[in-house]
């Protein structure tokens, strides 16, 4: 029940950049996230998978996050998708729309 | 080169070596280097060595082999080989030294010499001295950091150790506020129930602060409700836990708590106090404190605690509280005081509303800017006034609990009503969604109606009917109420950049639960938030 500190890992996989975040999405994770994402741009993909499955607590702050980073790679031409996200918050994503936006994969990965 | 910082001034010097051409090179303060061939040695300077009066004034490099100085850094420089001495004076602060050896052709520094070490040293003084600066910084940001580490842990602990739900008894309210310092403190308060239908009220106090107080608070509550299993009699309670706490009980630590237990149906209250604030009983006739005294836990090896007893009568209150409260200091260090308190107490409220109103107090006396120096804890337990407070209404659940109001408490409001409604057999998907409102609707009491001050609770109340789980957080409307009219976030405008990133908390509570009402009454905000217990027709 504790609150987790955020984490966000940048790995470089075949035909795209997966961001592996842990821990709670909330207005702590803004520098982390944002840092990470600094390293995807410098890797360049075309595609940025970003990795829920460690991810326990998402507030609104936290989809700010998400739409800012979402915004930014729009700009750059990249897509954006979301791994692991629980069904409470698919729902969420579906409800914001965000999921018009960023394709959900269902499950762990693919 | 040397650099000097405050308390221990340290002279580093180069020894001379065949291939070494002098002057001796620059080095740096630490670590202390070791005494191999061409490697620096260190010299101390103590702070009240001569030398260092003398390097201050110095209007240029000081010829060490010919200084008339009682000094024991010159000798100890001379023996290590030290020649010439630059000092480095950066906004008249002597900030460290250039020390040479002789020169490899044995002839003295020239004048010319002299001159370029005056030049180079007057150059690189103010450099050295921000980089002194930048490095203090780092040791002073990596020591906050470190600091604030183990308060947050300090902070989890206690958290994890403070009830999740309050007892839920017929004619009784009861209410419990914890509200942490910024150097956490020890405080705990426990529920406990006991057999027979009574219930274990526990309110303590670790001396100290940060995580080995919550260590020794983790240990005492759990020592309290072991021995609470085993015994009906709370000194004897009191005793045992004594015994276990005090061949471990660190240094100058102790723990103060009163242990009482309370039979719902009569109002009997029988406790054992080891060293703590007594607790206010208050009556039509009055408010009176229930006796009982006691060694803290911890101290020395077999104490005994006597008991004393008495009966909560109906539609009186009961307040026991740790000192964090009755020790606050308003701007003038004045303290709060045991007389205010009391003053406080003599008002007939209903049990949540004493709470509110005691805290208010408060902080009408600490002012706006107050720094809370202490954990405060507060437990109050009403007993109903026979018919007219609760009698006859249909079962129901209720837990009431306070959060500080501080940026991420939302995530413990939240947790703490997912397991206040564990038992209640809603489904899943329906408690995630409870959650996630629970959660927003709590930042934004945190965010708009305490401004982000611990010192400003947010109440939170959980209701289960039959039908549906009602959740009422309150919050004390700092900022004014919340706008109502707040735009509809739009993710096809947030992209473009037309709407900022945020501002999603609103529309996510409305989609999570059935409703969400907003109340206010000029000094109070409360958002209502009800969901079905069980699924509806909406998915």
């Amino acid at each position: 029940m504790d609150e987790r500190h955020f984490g966000a890992e940048v790995t470089e996989i075949p035909d795209e950049v997966r961001m592996r975040l842990s821990g709670d999405l909330n207005a702590r994770a803004d520098e982390t996230l944002a840092a990470a994402y600094e390293r995807v741009v410098a890797l360049g993909p075309r595609r940025v998978s970003l990795d829920f499955g460690n991810v326990g607590y998402i507030n609104s702050t936290g989809i700010a996050l998400v739409v800012r980073l979402l915004a930014e790679a729009r700009r750059d031409g990249r897509a954006v998708r979301a791994i692991g996200l629980t069904e409470h918050y698919r729902e969420i994503f579906r409800i914001t729309r965000l999921s018009d936006f960023m394709e959900i994969v269902e499950g762990d990965a693919a | 080169m040397t650099a000097l910082t405050r308390p221990i001034r340290r002279l580093l010097g180069r020894r001379e070596t065949p291939d070494n051409a002098a002057p001796a090179a620059f080095t740096t303060p630490t670590p202390p280097a070791e005494t191999t061939d061409g490697a620096s040695i260190a010299v101390d300077i103590p702070a009240s060595d001569p030398l260092l009066a003398y390097l201050q004034t110095a209007s240029g490099p000081v010829d060490i082999a010919r200084l008339e100085l009682d000094s024991p850094a010159v000798r100890a420089m001379r023996e290590a080989g030290v020649a010439l001495v630059v000092p480095l004076v950066s906004q008249g602060e002597l900030i460290g030294t250039l020390n040479l050896g002789p020169r490899l052709s044995e002839q003295d520094y020239s004048s010319d010499d002299r001159r370029l070490l005056t030049t180079l040293a007057a150059q690189a003084a103010p450099a050295i001295r921000v980089a002194q600066l930048v490095r203090e910084q780092a040791h002073e940001a990596a020591e906050r950091e470190r600091l604030d580490q183990e308060m947050r842990v300090a902070t989890l602990i206690q958290q994890q150790f403070l009830p999740r739900e309050l007892p839920n008894l017929p004619q009784w309210q009861i209410a419990a506020y914890y509200g942490p310092a910024r150097a956490v403190g020890g405080d705990f308060y426990d529920f406990i129930e006991m057999p027979g239908g009574r219930i274990g009220i526990a309110v303590g106090d670790v001396t100290d602060k940060g995580v080995p107080a919550a260590l020794v608070m983790a240990r005492t509550h759990s020592i309290l409700r072991a021995e609470a299993s085993r015994s009906d009699s709370p000194g004897e309670i009191l005793a045992r836990a004594n015994a276990l706490l005090e061949p471990e009980m660190p240094a100058r630590m102790f723990v103060t708590c009163l242990f009482a237990i309370l039979e719902p149906g009569t109002g009997r209250i029988v406790m054992a106090n080891a060293g703590h604030n007594l607790p206010y009983i208050r009556t039509d006739d009055g408010v009176v404190e229930l006796r009982a005294t006691g060694m803290p836990l911890g101290l020395m090896p077999g104490i005994r605690y006597e008991e004393t007893e008495g009966v909560i009568a109906p539609g009186s209150n009961v307040l026991l509280y740790s000192d964090g409260l009755v020790e606050a200091h308003d701007p003038n260090q004045e303290m709060y005081g045991f007389p205010r308190l009391r003053e406080a107490m003599t008002v007939d409220d209903a049990g949540s509303e004493l709470l509110d109103r005691l805290l208010e107090t408060l902080h009408q006396f600490t002012g706006a800017d107050w720094e809370q120096e202490d954990d405060i804890t507060l437990v109050t337990l009403r007993r109903a006034s026979g018919v007219s407070d609760q009698a006859g209404e249909a079962p129901t659940m209720t837990t009431a609990f306070s959060i500080p109001g501080e940026e991420g408490n939302e995530r413990l409001a939240m947790d703490r009503v997912a397991a206040a409604v564990v038992d209640l057999g809603i489904p899943p998907a329906r408690l995630e969604r409870l959650k996630t409102a629970v959660s927003e609707a709590t930042m934004n009491a945190i965010e708009y109606g305490s401004q982000g001050r611990a010192d400003v609770p947010v109440d939170v109340e959980v209701e289960a009917t039959p039908e549906a789980v009602i959740v009422r957080i309150t919050d004390r409307a700092l900022s004014g109420a919340v706008p109502d009219d707040a735009e509809t976030p739009d993710i096809d405008l947030k992209l473009a950049g037309a709407q900022k990133a945020r501002g999603w908390g609103l529309f996510l509570i409305q989609s999570m639960v059935d409703s969400m009402d907003v109340t206010t009454d000029g000094t109070t905000q409360t958002v209502t938030l009800t969901m079905a217990r069980k699924e509806q027709t909406d998915g």
